[in-house]
């Protein structure tokens, strides 16, 4: 006996509201989504941040300006270097400091280089999000590996550098800097089309990326996105093309855009940005000078007149800004991090809803987000 | 499919590379001579004492406040009978590991060249069991450079 099912009968469907995380292994941190599913679809997310707050800002207002390198270590700590470069710059743009050349340049090396190691964290974190599960994650620490060891033998740690002073660098690389430099490049190029090889032409790769959580250029630019996430919607804004710092109008090197701004957009972005960089550090290379490091008259302590500032830098992830405040004195008066994360991560609401759960996650892994950088 | 057996291809080629691993507590990677550790002491070997003076110069720069610093008057200075021309010289210094953020600033505030980065891999082997473990004292910290394990570093 069958049971009568009325055709116009409604049952009452009600959304289910999955936690995920803080502690996830694919929210690349302590980061928590509620999300709102309804079967497979998701139809809200909620991002719940602050679980990694440390209060890095506030510290470094208490600290004068060398001591506050430290911490701009830890907010971006996959990129250390451009996190440095963005507060020293600041310091410097405050204080009137004329760098000397040849930091300069070992900055943009030291740079280009750390935004190879941060894309390699992002194309192995990536993989195992989309389910090459391992493989990629090991074979692009292989490579993140070499480019470490390189900043384990010039600065002496492998990742918390403090290696950027206001005015230059702490120390002198190493005499063998520059053919070390090329050993580890051509090692990041064999790196770069394995990974190329192991992800960018896979068709279940494909499968899982082309098409999802595409956002608009419109909707990346209200969100405030900057970096691959906004370039890869075809909006070349690039700080160092656009504002370019250092010397990076001396250097050829193209902005990688996409059209779509999909999540294999974003992949295809930051496998052409190591590229670009490759090119750049070669560039600098040919141009690196003996030199002084540091200008002549350092005072021991060094002190800012009053004023404000806003320095901004292109970090691998996008726009990483210091607002610095100084009432005189050698500590920052009020100390502001804008953080390309914390931004991106605000698109993740837009891109999320209307697609399946499991791409919630390729999603939030192709935001490339640093919970240091988010929450400070 | 010509993409899938790509990746394999590139699965395959690892096989035929030389391993990038190491067995690591059997074996140990050889570190830079800048490599940073936590700080130490350093042991004037002529004159048989630190040279540390306890000028507070690396307990005031510190970003994290890990240090302790007392000072004491020298015994074996000249005025005392001694050969040392160290008037002041370091009584008790305690830093604290678990507080140290490696930043290498004491080392460069240092007057007297008397701290410096742990290069050897004694200074990364510090598992303890209980947290106050990781607070040095003065002894402690004086070993590595006194034993001589210290390798010579390009001091910035």
């Amino acid at each position: 006996m069958a049971t009568q099912v009325h055709p116009d009968h409604e049952f009452d469907v009600q959304d289910l509201m999955i936690n995920m995380g803080p502690q996830h292994p694919s929210t690349h941190g302590v980061f928590r989504m509620v999300l709102v599913v309804d079967g497979e679809i998701v139809r809200d997310v909620v991002p719940y941040i602050g679980y990694m707050h440390r209060g890095g800002e506030k510290l470094a207002e208490t600290m004068d300006y060398r001591q506050g390198i430290g911490w701009m270590d830890r907010t971006e700590y996959l990129a250390q270097f451009n996190a440095e470069l963005s507060y020293v710059m600041a310091v410097e743009a405050l204080a009137e400091l004329q760098v000397p050349d040849r930091a300069q340049w070992i900055r943009m090396i030291l740079c280009e280089l750390n935004r190879i190691l941060s894309h390699f964290m992002f194309t192995g974190a990536f993989g195992t999000d989309v389910g090459v599960f391992g493989t990629a994650f090991t074979y692009s620490f292989r490579e993140r590996e070499v480019i470490q060891d390189l900043f384990e033998e010039i600065t002496g740690d492998r990742m918390m550098y403090a290696y950027f002073r206001p005015g230059g660098l702490a120390w002198e690389v190493p005499d063998n800097f520059v053919p070390r430099v090329r050993e580890v490049l051509k090692s990041v190029r064999q790196g770069i089309k394995d990974m190329n090889g192991l992800l960018t032409d896979n068709e279940v790769f494909r499968a899982r990326t082309v098409g999802v959580g595409a956002i608009s250029a419109a909707d990346a630019t209200d969100w405030g996105c900057t970096g691959p996430v906004l370039r890869s919607t075809g909006v070349p804004l690039d700080l160092r093309r656009t504002e370019p710092y250092l010397k990076y109008d001396e250097i050829d090197f193209d902005v990688i855009t996409g059209t779509t701004g999909d999540v294999f957009e974003r992949f295809t972005c930051r496998i052409g940005e190591m590229w670009e960089s490759i090119r750049i550090v070669e560039q600098c290379l040919e141009r690196l000078e003996p030199g002084p490091i540091m200008p002549d008259r350092m005072p021991r302590m060094l002190r800012t007149p009053p004023g404000e500032i806003y320095m901004r830098t292109e970090a691998p992830r996008g726009e990483y800004g210091i607002y610095l405040v100084s009432k005189g004195g050698n500590r920052p008066h009020r100390l502001k991090i804008r953080s390309s994360c914390f931004a991106n991560l605000q698109a993740l609401r837009d891109m999320t809803i209307g697609s399946y759960v499991a791409d919630a996650v390729v999603i939030l892994g192709s935001l490339d987000i640093v919970l240091g950088e988010v929450d400070r | 499919m010509k993409g899938l057996l790509k990746s394999m291809g590139v699965t395959l080629s690892a096989f035929t590379r030389k391993p990038v691993t190491r067995e690591y507590p059997e074996t140990h990677k050889q570190l830079p001579e800048r490599d940073r550790a936590f700080p130490i002491l350093l042991w004037d070997h002529g004159m048989n004492e630190p040279f540390c003076t306890g000028c507070h110069a690396c307990e005031r720069a510190c970003p994290v406040e890990c240090m302790t610093v007392l000072m004491k008057d020298n015994p074996n200075h000249k005025s005392q009978g001694g050969e040392s021309s160290r008037r002041k010289i370091i009584d008790k210094f305690w830093i604290d590991y678990g507080r140290c953020m490696r930043c290498n600033i004491c080392v460069e505030v240092c007057n007297f060249d008397a701290i410096a980065m742990n290069n050897t891999w004694q200074g990364h082997e510090k598992s303890v069991y209980d947290r106050s473990d990781l607070v040095q004292e003065l002894p402690q910290l004086l070993a590595v450079h006194r034993s001589g394990e210290l390798k010579p570093w390009v001091v910035p």
